[in-house]
């Protein structure tokens, strides 16, 4: 049953999505394809109306996959999905598990955890670029439009903290790269 | 007083609801801002330490901190307001987005801000991951495991492998547990030989 199966989905992203919302963007993916809810197109872009939407990433991505697969019950049945697991351990660690945390073999688990996290999240992002930004016409070759924009994107991002400058701010980035998108392939 | 902080929550969580972007570290500042020097429901040395926490726990780092200051307010009813709260405005915004969206790409001009759209969330997605490496504590078994992660999920993205993050998660997690007895066990036999 889908609400089943949303409600399944949801609660292994909420269980496993440490390190905020780009931890989280590796599992959904994960979750999404596999179950044959969005295309790998349509969770980009997803991603990018998350972005520029308010709210955290999480929630905004479990309650549009629930809608456009079981409507208004659907989206409930995700969002609540993605929420719950956090929701429980708060309250468990404000309550009764107060040291929980600074129990040493709870940290040797958090700290195999958090590298490799970082580790899928890095291969998520060159993949993406990759796939979006260098070869995104036809796999295995060049897209020069895509490139440029790539280039720009990547110089803003990276390049500004060397020069001494404050970095764009996400919301800042997407609004360029829409405009850069319409320009460049609009030529 | 005790009953109109109930609503007092919702509303305030909303508001953080409704006005932060991009999400999480966004959403701290400003709940910051609201529950400690606004409203003065906790005090900033909480606040840190919910940061902490929040980023030792799965989820969302803003749901962890709404839950957080309305169970510390009024109990568990507080802690449903609150979190209930900071998610009411995206699932409204949300839900209205998904009825269109499908049409709203179909339009060449919008198709092509996208195309440039998903450029930079690859790059966003780099950026972040870029940060949490600098900020990480580079010890040696750290860094086997963040190589060692970051080839196998590239190797199962090429390949489009079935094969879960989770299960790479759980194995790191393992791992680094094993290692953590082993040195214990280690550290103990060393101390009593000597």
């Amino acid at each position: 049953m889908i609400y089943v199966d949303l409600f399944l989905g949801f609660l292994r992203v909420g269980c496993f999505a440490f390190g905020g919302a780009y931890g989280a963007i590796p599992l959904i993916r994960d979750v999404v394809l596999s179950y044959g809810w969005l295309t790998e197109e349509a969770l980009t872009y997803m991603i990018a109306v998350s972005e520029s939407t308010p709210g955290p990433i999480m929630v905004n991505l479990a309650t549009y996959v629930g809608s456009t697969q079981a409507g208004l019950t659907g989206a409930a049945v995700a969002t609540l999905a993605v929420v719950l697991p956090s929701f429980l351990i708060i309250l468990l660690v404000t309550t009764l598990l107060k040291n929980f945390l600074d129990n040493p073999y709870v940290q040797a688990v958090l700290g195999g955890l958090k590298p490799c996290i970082i580790g899928i999240i890095l291969a998520t992002g060159v993949y993406m670029t990759e796939r979006h930004g260098i070869s995104a016409a036809s796999p295995d070759s060049l897209d020069g439009r895509a490139a440029v924009i790539t280039v720009i994107l990547a110089a803003l991002t990276f390049g500004m903290k060397p020069l001494g400058r404050r970095k764009l701010s996400p919301i800042t980035l997407i609004v360029l790269s829409a405009c850069l998108g319409i320009v460049v392939f609009g030529l | 007083m005790k009953k109109r902080i109930l609503p007092d929550l919702l509303f305030t969580f909303m508001k953080i609801g409704l006005f932060t972007f991009g999400g999480g570290y966004a959403m701290i500042s400003i709940i910051e801002n609201c529950c400690v020097e606004e409203k003065m429901w906790i005090s900033h040395d909480d606040m840190m330490n919910i940061t902490v926490v929040a980023e030792s726990t799965p989820g969302p780092i803003a749901i962890n901190c709404a839950t957080f200051v309305g169970y510390q307010k009024a109990g568990l009813p507080g802690a449903v307001t609150a979190t209930l709260g900071i998610i009411l405005p995206s699932f409204a915004v949300i839900y209205l987005i998904s009825m269109f969206l499908d049409r709203f790409l179909e339009i060449t001009v919008i198709a092509h801000a996208f195309k440039g759209i998903k450029i930079a969330i690859g790059i966003l997605i780099l950026d972040g991951a870029v940060t949490m490496l600098k900020k990480m504590k580079k010890k040696r078994l750290s860094l086997l495991i963040m190589a060692s992660s970051f080839t196998a999920m590239s190797l199962i993205n090429i390949f489009s492998w079935n094969f879960s993050s989770i299960t790479l998660m759980v194995t790191a997690g393992i791992l680094s547990l094993l290692v953590f007895l082993t040195r214990e066990a280690g550290g103990q036999k060393g101390g009593r030989t000597r």
